[in-house]
């Protein structure tokens, strides 16, 4: 298979088009810009569209008027613009319509800064917008899963008509590393029964809508959607599992931050440190199944951020409390070295 | 017997949940007797954001889009860029195009998004039970305005048909108002004037419909009709702000 050599922005766009993508709406915001602008060169060509919006809000919104069409439309943005995107998330989580909205993370909060942070791990899985609902959250760790994982991400947003989001970082967004492109198939998912494209005359009409007045009609749309997300917990998990079967120390982390912790777990097995990593490739549904299994020897779990914790919350309640979870992170755009993880491991592995 | 009168084809056969003296009902059944001169329901996609229009969707008979709160113009630019041989319309109330949404109108104007834009201007929030809008005129009593707009502690409001004629996207801005018989018939005019502009491809359209709001004026629909007449048309004047006679962008290989 063809291999190039591809920046992660680049290569999350070349993906997204080949993935049938449509439509791209956007903002400039660093550190995502050259996914816009990669856009802008090549989705013309492409037969589809790229608008550069007048803002998140309104390019979300964008998303959602095509997304309602039955094509498949994308936008992208990093940190203080996807808090802008939201209330638009929330609608089209509320109107059951695909989307794929990507993150590059960057330092927050406020304005924050523009290197690569995790610090939206809460905002992604809990709180992308008001009301009950869900995203399905992909991991990336490397450019070649940034391209898996958009074809997924467009996969499984038309099978479960539902916003799903790649949470990317600065990291990773301006890398390069060889890539290669699946074969895809965009055309899967028949649209026909719900896109409000026009009638025809053949039809009756069909509303997109996410405005139900009586509580107990919100409350029976809220409850089958989340019918969907217990099939999606059941099925859609994702993790890697790297030298857990006998590790003592089961370390968690996920996207750029995972490339960090695994030479820092090599590092400590040089040492006679039995290290492990347990690497969620879903975010949302957390891999609950994984994880056991991945610290089912584990004496502790220790889990490695770019952020002040906020996957903690998560591994303790997938392990039920069962063993201790430590924390080391950095933040603000700081990225923490092997050096600084291995030391960590060894503290933690001289009390055992 | 000859039918002299009836429900247009496009609006579905059902109560609306609009006040008694409300003018949404004029504007919608005007707005649906276009669709169905043109012929054009099946093909015709509606976006009505928050409001109290924004259940339109359960009145129009076309495939119909619910929008947030100012963001039809962008939801609608998502269709129509991905569906350019439809036609689209949004409908959309004050706070929600001139205040809330002023960003989206503006910009869907200056790029000239080849939409029809429906503005229905009564100078107050309705749904929310009457607080002050951008159109809300100087000393108007509102809810949150309890003793008449003070423009130096709440501003002016915003005339949306000449701001919107100022922008080379606008194909066309007119102000038209439902308060008579010789109103109705020029505000259909203008409707029907938007959808043959998005047909050519002429660019973005926008009608503003002076509009009644009796229950939140606190007045009775004929007493309502008469504010409409004596203190809305003199502030905001009815009348075409920009009308094109090509599209608003250059024939191919042409320039601006």
């Amino acid at each position: 298979m063809e291999r190039n050599l591809m920046k992660g922005n680049e290569a999350l766009a070349e993906a997204a088009i080949r993935a049938g993508c449509k439509c791209f709406f956007g903002y400039p915001i660093t550190p995502q810009t050259e996914l816009a602008a990669y856009m802008a060169k090549r989705m013309h060509k492409a037969g589809g569209v790229f608008l550069q919006a007048e803002s998140e809000i309104a390019a979300i919104n964008m998303v959602l008027g095509a997304a309602s069409t039955g094509v498949r439309a994308m936008t992208s943005s990093s940190s203080p613009g996807v808090s802008l995107k939201s209330e638009g998330v929330s609608y089209i989580a509320g109107s059951d319509l695909p989307a794929v909205i990507i993150n590059v993370q960057r330092g927050g909060p406020g304005l924050g800064g523009i290197q690569p942070s995790q610090a939206d791990y809460w905002q992604a899985t809990k709180a992308l917008g008001h009301g009950d609902f869900q995203l399905i959250v992909y991991a990336p760790a490397s450019v070649q899963e940034m391209v898996d994982f958009v074809v997924k991400a467009f996969d499984s947003a038309d099978k479960y008509r539902m916003p799903v989001m790649i949470l990317a970082d600065g990291l990773l967004g301006q890398m390069m590393e060889p890539v290669s492109f699946p074969e895809i198939n965009p055309d899967a998912y028949d649209k026909s029964s719900w896109a409000a494209n026009g009638h025809g005359f053949k039809r009756e009409h069909h509303i997109i809508n996410s405005l139900y007045l009586k509580p107990d009609e919100l409350e029976k749309s809220v409850v089958d959607r989340y019918k969907k997300y217990d099939i999606i917990k059941e099925t859609e998990t994702d993790a890697e599992l790297y030298l857990t079967e006998d590790c003592d120390i089961l370390l968690c982390a996920f996207g750029a931050t995972a490339r960090v912790v695994k030479s820092a777990v090599n590092d400590a097995r040089a040492q006679g440190i039995k290290a492990g990593l347990f690497r969620p490739k879903t975010l949302w549904p957390f891999p609950v199944k994984e994880i056991n299994e991945a610290a089912k020897n584990a004496k502790v779990l220790l889990s490695v951020e770019m952020s002040m914790g906020q996957m903690v919350d998560d591994i303790k309640l997938a392990i039920n409390c069962s063993k201790p979870v430590e924390f080391y992170g950095r933040t603000g755009g700081v990225i923490p070295t092997p050096v600084e993880v291995l030391e960590q491991i060894k503290k933690i592995g001289g009390t055992l | 017997m000859a039918v002299v009168f009836e429900r247009p084809k496009s609006l579905i056969d059902v109560p609306t949940h609009y006040c008694p003296g409300c003018t949404h009902g004029i504007v919608h059944r005007i707005l649906a007797e276009v669709i169905d001169e043109m012929g054009i329901e099946g093909d015709t996609i509606g976006v009505c954001p928050v409001g109290c229009s924004v259940m339109a969707y359960d009145y129009f008979n076309c495939d119909m889009i619910e929008a947030a709160h100012g963001r039809a113009p962008a939801v609608a630019t998502g269709v129509k860029r991905t569906n350019p041989d439809k036609f689209v319309f949004t409908y959309q109330g004050d706070g929600d195009l001139a205040a809330i949404g002023t960003a989206e109108t503006v910009h869907v104007a200056a790029r000239g998004e080849n939409i029809v834009v429906i503005f229905i201007n009564n100078t107050i929030y309705g749904m929310t039970g009457g607080q002050m809008a951008p159109t809300t005129l100087p000393g108007q009593v509102t809810q949150t305005t309890p003793f008449g707009r003070d423009p130096r502690l709440a501003g002016y409001p915003v005339r949306v048909s000449e701001m919107v004629a100022t922008l080379s996207g606008t194909a066309l801005a007119q102000r038209v108002a439902v308060d008579s018989i010789p109103h109705i018939r020029d505000a259909k005019k203008a409707i029907r004037k938007a959808f043959e502009n998005q047909k050519a491809g002429k660019g973005l359209s926008l009608v503003e419909v002076l509009s009644t709001c009796p229950t939140n004026w606190g007045l009775t629909p004929v007493e309502a009709i008469k504010r409409l007449q004596d203190e809305m048309i003199p502030y905001y004047p009815l009348g075409v702000y920009k009308d094109v006679d090509e599209g608003v962008f250059p024939k191919e290989g042409g320039e601006e």
